[in-house]
């Protein structure tokens, strides 16, 4: 039952102190907007956002998979599902993401076939037991999940697994954040850069943002002090007019990254346009099957989807730009919560509705 | 003993082959004189004073064995287990089997053993039962549904109306073993040294109650685990549960899994733990009262009630770096997370 270094009660109150003697230079209230699903969870779950000092605010981002994954991808989906002799698998969070009809737990439950799988290689497993059905991966997930995606791939062509096959909707961070340092709504200080994501990228990628925009980056991973130590360096930074990308997360992440795992997925995925729930499309911020493996992308099987209907009053477009924070939305706990998502964001554990549904709402805190 | 190698359809049927299988498996394995007898309902005897307790469950986990138990001692231990929780000792039990044609003969066996044995630790006697066979398709291998019964002697009175601010919250041991080792067997985590916790607890109630300490009121945290019951005791009492996260003990193997599986310690199934609400100045009497007994060894005080307050969340955890998170039920199935 011993504990892990990095939730340590001593060297978080060190932090914490140094943060509140540095934000204390501060001349206003910073911004930080952290890009992660996984840093939205940690925050919330380690009850941070109490801990932080006044001047600095703490905002989420586009940082989670499902929620930005668009509704015509779930349509698309369960378009899909609806087809004689296929089998859909999925990570457990897409099962409750509205879609213009139904999600895909209601179309399960009215006898579609559809299997959460927690990796890509379990769907090819999947595959290979039912050789009679088409198996198709709902591939979602950013950078770092992307490469297990190229893996599962890798296998069924070295093994001749004929009916493994993707609905592709990875997505990549770079771009989408392009798009919101130029977003003149939004005023952002600095970015807590995603730890996982960087893993695979390495941290230089981000240098765009200081170089063309001026705006900070600091890597941090994601227990409670390498969050904490995250916040304050990018305080550090704004304090000092700094604005420069960091690495905190040094016991993970390179300047490089894993050049293996990006030349797995630079083997069978091209860069290509994607639709972004709450951006429209977003130029080269997707990761579209190359052309060699059309026999493997599900987005080729003709099916009918009638156009995409967005939920009526639902915010999730302006809370995963940073424009709100969740209770500002009409629907946040007055229709939407987690048991009867209206938005994505309410959906999964990491979506920044649900985080704050779970563990902010009673502060009765509205950012701003 | 002679078990089928494999379950057929005609073992449900009422014929020849039913009653094979209760007198060469069940009778033999759960032997006692109300069961022998094979009539349409056991006939008791006279109760003892005090209150009638009664309790029904079903068991369906999958899978059917795992590291430290199976289905057959599970449903005893989680029906036991029940009744311990409302003061009642227990004394009769009712188990009704559900089996899928073509279910292995061994796992059968093994689920009627581990039946009796947890039976006979848990000082209930199973006094009748049933056996239905379904098709091929229709049913998982095997479920098993039972009703307990139990009288609460007369100077026991727990309920979760006696609790208060200031009672200390005591849980009896790690949380979260039980889940955590089904759902390692289910994703073919390997060698992660999980047990569940599956236990029969009249024992271990008998002496925290007999400790003089003033106990209030006990749960034990099944499914949902520890933050439904906490829920369930905030809603009842009118009060709040604040859980201090550093005492909270939790195995590094659970919290690994956890990890993994995107899930949270606290929301996953015990199937020997209990939790306690403790009068404030009872609460070391109570632990020690734990702790003297071999399934309270490494049993804690994990927080207290407070006062309810408009606005605040009725369960909340201190966070071990000095946060604090309001802990919200489980929506639905909690879902594993993507990365």
């Amino acid at each position: 039952m011993s504990e892990s270094p990095y939730k340590d009660p001593a060297a978080m109150a060190g932090i914490l102190e140094t943060l509140r003697a540095e934000a204390d230079k501060l001349e206003r209230r910073v911004t930080l907007m952290e890009v992660c699903g996984t840093h939205t969870h940690s925050v919330a779950g380690a009850g941070l956002r109490r801990l932080m000092p006044s001047k600095v605010r703490l905002i989420s981002g586009p940082g989670c998979p499902v929620c930005v994954t668009p509704v015509d991808y779930l349509d698309r989906a369960l378009a899909l599902a609806a087809q004689p002799n296929t089998v859909i698998c999925t990570f457990g969070d897409l099962m409750r993401v509205p879609s213009s009809t139904v999600n895909l737990e209601r179309a399960r439950a009215e006898g579609a076939r559809i299997e959460i799988v927690y990796s890509p290689r379990d769907a090819l497993d999947f595959a290979r037991a039912n050789p009679d059905h088409n198996v198709i991966f709902l591939a979602v997930g950013f950078e770092t999940t992307v490469p297990t995606v190229a893996g599962a791939l890798a296998e069924a062509e070295h093994d001749g697994v004929p009916n493994f096959m993707l609905l592709p909707g990875n997505k990549t961070m770079p771009q989408v954040m392009r798009v919101l340092v130029d977003d003149p709504e939004l005023e952002v200080d600095g970015f807590l850069l995603p730890g996982h994501v960087s893993v695979i990228t390495g941290w230089r990628l981000f240098e765009f943002l200081s170089d063309e925009f001026k705006v900070s980056g600091v890597v941090a991973g994601f227990m409670p002090t390498d969050v904490a130590q995250g916040v304050l360096a990018l305080v550090r930074q704004a304090a000092d007019g700094r604005a420069e990308i960091e690495n905190v997360y040094g016991r993970a992440v390179s300047a490089e990254g894993n050049t293996h795992a990006r030349d797995l997925v630079d083997r069978y995925f091209e860069a290509s346009d994607e639709v972004w729930r709450g951006f429209g499309t977003v130029p080269g911020s997707g990761l579209g099957l190359r052309r060699d493996f059309d026999h493997r992308n599900a987005a080729l099987i003709e099916v009918e989807v009638s156009d995409p209907a967005e939920p009526v009053g639902c915010r999730c477009g302006d809370v995963l730009r940073g424009v709100i924070d969740p209770p500002e939305c009409p629907l946040f706990d007055a229709g939407c919560d987690p048991d009867s998502a209206i938005g994505a964001c309410m959906v999964s554990s990491e979506g920044t509705c649900a985080a704050w549904y779970r563990h902010e709402r009673w502060a009765g805190e509205v950012g701003s | 003993m002679k078990v089928p190698d494999r379950v057929l359809l005609a073992h449900g049927g009422g014929g020849h082959l039913t009653r094979r299988l209760v007198e060469e498996l069940f009778l033999p394995a759960l032997h006692n004189e109300h069961l022998a007898t094979l009539t349409d309902s056991a006939v008791l005897p006279e109760l003892p004073p005090g209150r009638p307790a009664l309790t029904t469950d079903a068991f369906v986990v999958d899978p059917p064995i795992f590291a430290g138990g199976d289905l057959g001692g599970l449903s005893i231990c989680g029906t036991v287990n029940d009744l311990a929780m409302s003061g009642a000792r227990p004394m009769w039990l009712t188990w009704a089997l559900i089996l899928e044609e073509g279910a292995d003969g061994e796992l059968l066996e093994t689920c009627v053993r581990g039946a009796a044995s947890a039976a006979e630790e848990a000082g209930i006697t199973v006094v009748a039962g049933d056996t239905k066979v379904v098709p091929r398709g229709k049913g998982d291998g095997l479920f098993a549904v039972t009703a307990g019964f139990g009288v609460v002697p007369p100077d026991r009175d727990l309920s979760d109306v006696h609790i208060a601010p200031r009672d200390a919250v005591l849980v009896s041991g790690p949380i979260g073993d039980h889940g955590a080792t089904v759902l390692a067997h289910r994703h073919d985590l390997l060698s992660t040294g999980l047990r569940s916790d599956c236990a029969p607890l009249g024992g271990l109630i008998d002496q925290l109650l007999e400790s003089g300490a003033k106990v209030k009121a006990l749960h034990d945290p099944t499914r949902g685990g520890v933050v439904t019951v906490c829920h369930e005791v905030a809603g009842r009492s009118g009060a709040k549960v604040v859980i201090d996260e550093t005492a909270v003990p939790v195995r590094r193997e659970v919290t690994g899994v956890c990890d993994l599986l995107g899930l949270d310690p606290l929301a996953l199934a015990c199937e020997g733990r209990v939790l306690a609400w403790v009068a404030a100045e009872d609460a070391d009497r109570a632990l020690r009262a734990l702790r003297s007994h071999p399934l309270g060894t490494d049993a804690a005080i994990i927080g207290r009630m407070e006062e309810a307050d408009a606005g605040s969340p009725p369960v909340v955890m201190k966070t071990r770096i000095g946060g604090e998170r309001p802990l919200d039920l489980l929506s639905g199935l909690d879902l594993p997370r993507i990365c």
